[in-house]
């Protein structure tokens, strides 16, 4: 299928040109700042196929996928959910509060967890759908505001009253109960590789990540919901003389980005922490608004995205050990690649658009003659 | 309803004049209703804090309307100002703090250029180049620092611009010579209302720094760009309606890359005045988000210049309260101010038959009112907060009434009309 | 007399169209010239070829005598061109003496902008051509009319001396038409030449001097106005074989489909765009509606499918009260819609065909089952579409944006037919596409009629109106204002009412 390939080489052209920038502009600043670029990858890609940090890789890409199918969802509708930041903090801190409050047993209390941090997480959204829908609000704007409202009000207010034992100053939500934690998945991993080294373990919350990328497939590109969805993404106006809702779809989007948004604080609390403390990861919601750029909203893509930033950050942190270069170029790379991917779809679907109009109209000419 | 047209009619600097005095009467009296001595509401160590505070959210505001009134969307503020905070203290440490200015502009003019790329060169959506701005500054700025000052996270004392007091009205120097500080002598009469007034006008007036005054200058100085010249016709039709403007010769991909660069250097220059002026020094993540206050001032400044000065200290207020304010009593009595505030804007919505926006603001005009009868003290985070859910409000009450650029935040295709 | 303009051979090719083939136009100064043709025939392509929007391919154009190669609208007003766009290009944010000034802004030092020479100059203008504006308003207060006039006057600022108006009535009411007109007289008296697009006859025979007619992107003929009668051109237009859109027996049955009571739709300022309208559509019926755009034809359509709230009345479907469904109700209770404009209310231009031709019946097999997409049950019927309407298109996962408009229009038509609806609602069903299409788009309304489909018809083509229907409503300033038999009643007669200028009643 020579058409099928042409597709699929236009496909990875765009994050493949993004990649490769993103390593020669980083050889260039690394060579400018007197390493060797060519060490400091070397290092990273050696360091970063140790099982360990493999291990370490899957968990940091865990939060990271599972934020960025929530900003996707959002992406599908042609709304952007900038608040993912403020809905997984919500989440985390509720469901983490609610968790250590109460114990159920086993499996019970496990999913009660994840049910607040979804439900959480799909209210603090569901405010912004309710502005957008009900008084005109735009969304980029208020889900900015409910960000900061989120960590600087609601949970500053919440965690003096809520914290576990006084006057410890790196205090968190009480421990959550073993039963209300995620499993690990060490046992799965060894059926393949040797046994991971000690303190190393492979978070259950790969599970929750798989599921929610199956979902999120079979949502919006299977199920009629879906459809409607994108439909009134794509044209609100026709979606609407179809029989699509545009209000209703708007909240609903909305209220899914932000549920699925509730599960990225998971990895923390149940995996790590047992708890919500002054060590919760920040920062997620804009990597996922990142990574499923870089994903094209694809469930598969965004997953690649997902493993690719964490590879990023996990394996950096070689380079302040063997001092090759400063780990911040990290960062640098992930911002480049993300620009110049963006750049390189727009690119893409210009010379695609170009393409499939010149077929449709060769098919009008070979009809008419 | 004749009171309001005559206002109306007035020059708008008259407007604002009236306003600020209605608002400080009305922050006097709030005052009188608290127990023990608080009259920081309108004290100068208030408006000098609010003033200062203010500063990084006018400049990223400024910054933001040269973009917006071009049509590109900029979110990217944030990244911009971050890029500013690092190579104005590298500047200022390297050449002084004149060059420290200009390279924090430069660096902020670097995202925005990139910005333009992005949005007008490739086309790519306003709102995801920003995201990106908004992720890479951050890496480039921490990756800048651990090579250039060999920490990851701060620089070395940076140092500061220079001060200015206004003389004979707030005490100030002129050629060494002590002048007059008339507004501090009637400030310290004690009289109802008018030794407020004078207060907190001294506050303004004393110790501005030089961003200060940059960005109080750059308030008229935009208005005049933008309104009153080629080019700030020629910006405003890209952001508009860039069709007509082509249509007519113009080059609307030059506005848009003018506009953005300039929005950039703004930005850049909050970001300076934040490493240079607030902290004396350079540290990470140190604009706490102030670029998206900025573009939040922006929105509620309708984009113009007076409503984003307004915005600017109206976000800056509650920092400048809450600054000296260890046992949290002044920041209580804001509360019952944003009570007020709800309750006008219900008798507002009142008038014009809008039942929904009456029950909305009067139900929270009605909660913010039983918090402040609940407490005697407001939480430290509330200052912190107070800005984001003005905003909220604002846009919950008035986002039809806000007129952004018709074509802001399209991609603008040369020829693709 | 001198030629303003000449164009000699022009050609220009787009993507599996050839817009202009060979055209020659000469324009006389101080003339009022009409360019005439159907949509698609090549005139809206070549004035932007004139106006240095898009660059031929070949051909030469020579203005007042001089070749000219525009690579840009600037350098057309440098050579004294001026456009009116159909679709005004004002910013409505912005005054009247800006958007006028705008890309000629009179500057002092630092590139401050006089004010006052501005006004100065703007006042001159209108003056002079007995143009009146009000320079400090902002436009977005303007009437249509003063919008268009805002438009002439941007032009005669930049002492522009060749106007080109794109289908300048429009958007007009009549008596602003008589005002245009009238301006336009004074534009010719003071030297002006003007180019003068339009397919309305009458008004091309009242203002013209010349005519040039274009049809299917080649020059036909220039005549002179007072040489030729409406007929004449018509034929000139389309040919000698005109796509008549007549309908054969009578088809009517005595089930009500649809029928509308008292409905009455109110605007955004709580006016009435839709008063208290009643009407019924039966079983192998069409029942055209005919008026000027913008008289509440639009809102009707939106009340009845559901899109618009509607302040009093009641709509029933076969007999069951569907005031309160949800539009998903109504569409699958059999309300069929072909959009009046299809890229705004019609398609997802990104998506595949696929998905175009399931948006409105996804709810329904074979587009899904139990609440999932059947994608290969689509797609087939999406292929069944396409064969039986005549689209052309390589694949049904080529996404829509790619077809021309005609095709984009047969899978609409095709998506409402085969989903066998009781009432189709087809605003402007012909408009924008070539001949073809048109002829092949009256065929399948036509069939369904006879199949027993109810069908309102909404057009501004008072052919195919009187062509197709079995009645014929007039709506005006959101009334019905008459209802008449197709068979008894010219175009002229149509006009009058569609204008208000006759009621049925006073008959």
């Amino acid at each position: 299928m020579p058409k099928d390939f042409k597709t699929l080489m236009l496909t990875v052209a765009a994050p493949a040109t993004a990649v490769v920038f993103a390593l020669l502009f980083s050889s260039l600043v690394l060579l400018l700042a007197g390493s060797n670029p060519i060490d400091a990858f070397a290092d990273m890609l050696e360091y970063g196929t140790r099982l360990e940090v493999m291990v370490d890789i899957l968990n940091r890409a865990v939060p990271l996928y599972i934020s960025g199918i929530a900003a996707a969802v959002g992406f599908r509708m042609n709304l952007f959910n900038i608040g993912v930041e403020g809905q997984y903090s919500m989440g985390a801190f509720f469901a983490a509060a609610a968790g250590g409050a109460i114990v159920l047993p086993g499996f019970l209390h496990l999913l009660f967890i994840l049910v607040v941090a979804m439900v959480v997480g799909a209210l603090w959204a569901g405010l912004a759908g309710w502005l957008k829908v009900a008084r005109g609000v735009n969304e980029v704007i208020s889900t900015i505001m409910l960000n900061f409202i989120a960590l600087g009000g609601v949970i500053a207010a919440l965690i003096v009253p809520w914290r576990d034992g006084e006057g410890s100053l790196n205090s968190g939500t009480k421990l959550i109960e073993d039963s209300g934690l995620l499993p690990d998945l060490n046992w799965l991993l060894e059926i393949f590789t040797r046994d991971i080294g000690k303190s190393r373990e492979l978070s259950g919350a790969l599970v929750l990540a798989v599921l929610v990328g199956i979902f999120y497939h079979l949502l919006i590109n299977r199920s009629r919901l879906g459809f409607d969805l994108r439909a009134s993404g794509m044209n609100p106006m026709a979606a609407k003389a179809g029989g699509v809702p545009p209000k209703q779809m708007v909240m609903l989007a909305m209220v899914v980005s932000g549920a699925i948004a509730g599960l990225v604080g998971m990895v923390d609390i149940l995996s790590r922490a047992g708890r919500y403390d002054n060590n919760f990861t920040p920062g997620l919601g804009f990597a996922g608004i990142a990574v499923a750029l870089l994903g094209r909203n694809h469930a598969v893509g965004v997953a690649f995205s997902a493993l690719l930033f964490a590879f990023l950050s996990a394996s950096s942190s070689i380079l302040q050990i063997t001092g090759s270069a400063s780990p911040e170029i990290v960062v640098i790379m992930q911002g480049i690649i993300l620009l110049v991917a963006v750049i390189a779809y727009e690119f893409v679907n210009r010379i695609k658009e170009r393409e499939v109009t010149r077929l449709a109209s060769l098919a009008v000419e070979g009809a008419d003659a | 309803m004749k009171a309001l047209e005559a206002l109306n009619r007035m020059p708008a600097w008259a407007r604002y004049m009236i306003y600020a005095l209605i608002g400080i009467l009305v922050l006097t009296v709030v005052e009188s209703f608290e127990s023990g001595d608080v009259s920081r509401l309108t004290a100068d160590t208030a408006s000098r804090a609010m003033l200062k505070w203010s500063v990084p959210i006018l400049l990223a505001g400024l910054g933001g309307l040269y973009s917006e009134r071009a049509g590109v969307v900029n979110i990217g503020l944030e990244g911009m100002m971050i890029l500013g905070t690092w190579f104005g203290a590298w500047g200022a440490l390297e050449w002084g703090p004149t060059a420290g200015i200009i390279i924090g502009m430069a660096g902020g003019a670097i995202g925005g250029l990139i910005h333009a790329i992005a949005t007008v060169g490739f086309g790519v959506d306003h709102i995801i180049s920003g995201v990106a701005i908004n992720i890479m500054a951050p890496g480039a700025t921490t990756f800048l620092s651990s090579e250039v000052f060999g920490n990851r996270t701060q620089s070395p004392n940076v140092p500061g611009v220079g001060q200015f007091t206004m003389p004979v009205l707030a005490g100030g120097d002129i050629f060494g010579l002590e002048t007059p500080d008339i507004l501090g002598s009637i400030a310290d009469q004690e009289i109802f209302y008018l030794s407020d007034i004078a207060n907190f006008s001294r506050g303004l007036m004393s110790e501005m720094s030089l961003f200060t005054v940059m960005a109080l200058a750059l308030v008229p100085i935009t208005a005049w760009a933008v309104w009153r010249t080629r080019f700030g016709l020629r910006l405003r039709i890209a952001g508009e309606a860039p069709y007509a403007g082509e249509s007519l010769g113009v080059d609307i991909i030059k506005r848009k890359y003018q506009g953005v660069i300039i929005s950039g250097a703004l930005a850049g220059l909050a970001g300076a005045s934040i490493s240079m002026e607030l902290a004396d020094f350079y540290q990470e993540g140190q604009t706490q988000g102030r670029g998206f206050i900025g573009l939040a001032a922006l929105i509620f400044g309708n984009w113009k210049p007076q409503g984003i000065l307004a915005a600017a200290l109206l976000f800056g207020y509650p920092f400048g309260v809450s600054l000296r304010d260890l046992d949290g009593s002044s920041t209580h009595a804001l509360l019952l101010v944003v009570a007020l505030g709800l309750a006008a804007v219900a008798v507002w919505a009142w008038t014009r038959n809008a039942k929904s926006d009456v029950i909305l603001a009067g139900s929270f005009s009605l909660g913010m009112f039983v918090w402040y009868l609940l407490s005697d003290t407001a939480p430290d985070w509330l200052p912190n907060t107070m800005p984001y859910v003005i905003v909220l409000l604002v846009l919950v009450f008035a986002a039809q009434r806000l007129r952004m650029p018709a074509a802001d935040g399209l991609v603008y295709r040369k020829g693709g009309s | 007399m001198a030629l303003a303009i000449e164009l000699i051979d022009i050609t220009k090719r787009f993507p599996g169209v050839l817009a202009n083939d060979r055209v020659n136009l000469s324009v006389e100064a101080g003339e009022i010239h009409a360019i005439c043709g159907e949509n698609g025939a090549g005139k809206s392509t070549l004035m932007k070829i004139l106006y240095g929007m898009q660059p031929p391919d070949e051909g030469k154009m020579l203005v007042n005598g001089k070749e000219v190669n525009f690579a840009s609208p600037s350098e057309a007003i440098d050579a004294g061109i001026g456009m009116v766009h159909q679709h005004f290009m004002l910013a409505d944010n912005l005054s009247v003496l800006e958007n006028v000034i705008l890309g000629s802004e009179p500057v002092m030092s630092g590139g401050r902008i006089d004010f006052n020479e501005a006004h100065r100059h703007l006042a001159e203008v209108a003056d002079s051509y007995g143009l009146d504006v009000e320079a400090d308003d902002l436009v977005e207060s303007l009437e249509v009319g003063e919008r268009q006039r805002v438009e002439i006057i941007k032009v005669l600022y930049r002492g522009g001396e060749i106007l080109i108006l794109d289908e300048p009535t429009a958007v007009l009411v009549p008596q602003e038409v008589e005002e245009l007109f009238r301006n336009l007289r004074e534009l010719k008296a003071r030297g002006s030449t003007i180019i003068f697009i339009d397919h309305k006859l009458l008004e091309v025979l009242e203002i013209a001097d010349s005519i040039t007619v274009l049809r299917q992107g080649r020059t036909v003929a220039t005549v002179k106005a007072e040489d030729v009668t409406a007929a004449d051109l018509a034929e000139l237009m389309v040919g000698s074989e005109l796509p008549s859109p007549e309908t054969t027996e009578n088809t009517v049955t005595d089930t009500v489909a649809l029928e509308v009571t008292g409905l009455t739709v109110l605007d955004e300022d709580k006016r009435p765009s839709v008063s208290n309208v009643s009407l019924r559509v039966r079983k192998g019926e069409i029942v055209g509606i005919a008026g000027v755009e913008g008289n509440g034809q639009g809102e009707l359509i939106d009340a009845i499918v559901g899109t618009a709230d509607i302040s009093t009345g009641s709509i029933s479907l076969l007999g069951e009260d569907i005031t309160n469904w949800e539009v998903r109700a109504r569409r699958e209770a059999g309300i069929g819609l072909v959009p009046q404009d299809r890229h705004h209310e019609g398609l997802l231009l990104s998506a595949p065909l696929w998905e175009n031709a399931a948006l409105g019946h996804q709810t329904q097999v074979p587009f899904s089952k139990r609440g999932w997409i059947d994608r290969a049950g689509s797609k087939a019927q999406t292929e069944r579409i396409v064969e039986e309407f005549g689209v052309r298109t390589p694949n049904v996962e080529v996404a829509s944006y790619a077809l021309s408009g005609g095709n984009q229009q047969k899978l609409i038509i095709g998506r409402e037919m085969t989903a066998n609806p009781v009432v189709l609602i087809a605003a402007h069903p012909t408009r924008g596409i070539d001949v073809g299409a048109q002829a092949a788009v009256w065929q399948s309304i036509r069939d369904a009629r006879a199949e027993g489909l109810a069908t309102m018809l909404i057009s501004a083509d008072l052919d195919e109106l009187i062509g197709l229907s079995d009645t014929i409503l007039v709506m005006f300033h959101g009334e019905i204002v008459a209802e008449l038999d197709p068979a008894s009643i010219t175009p002229r007669d149509l006009g009058s009412y569609m204008t208000g200028a006759a009621r049925s009643e006073d008959n």
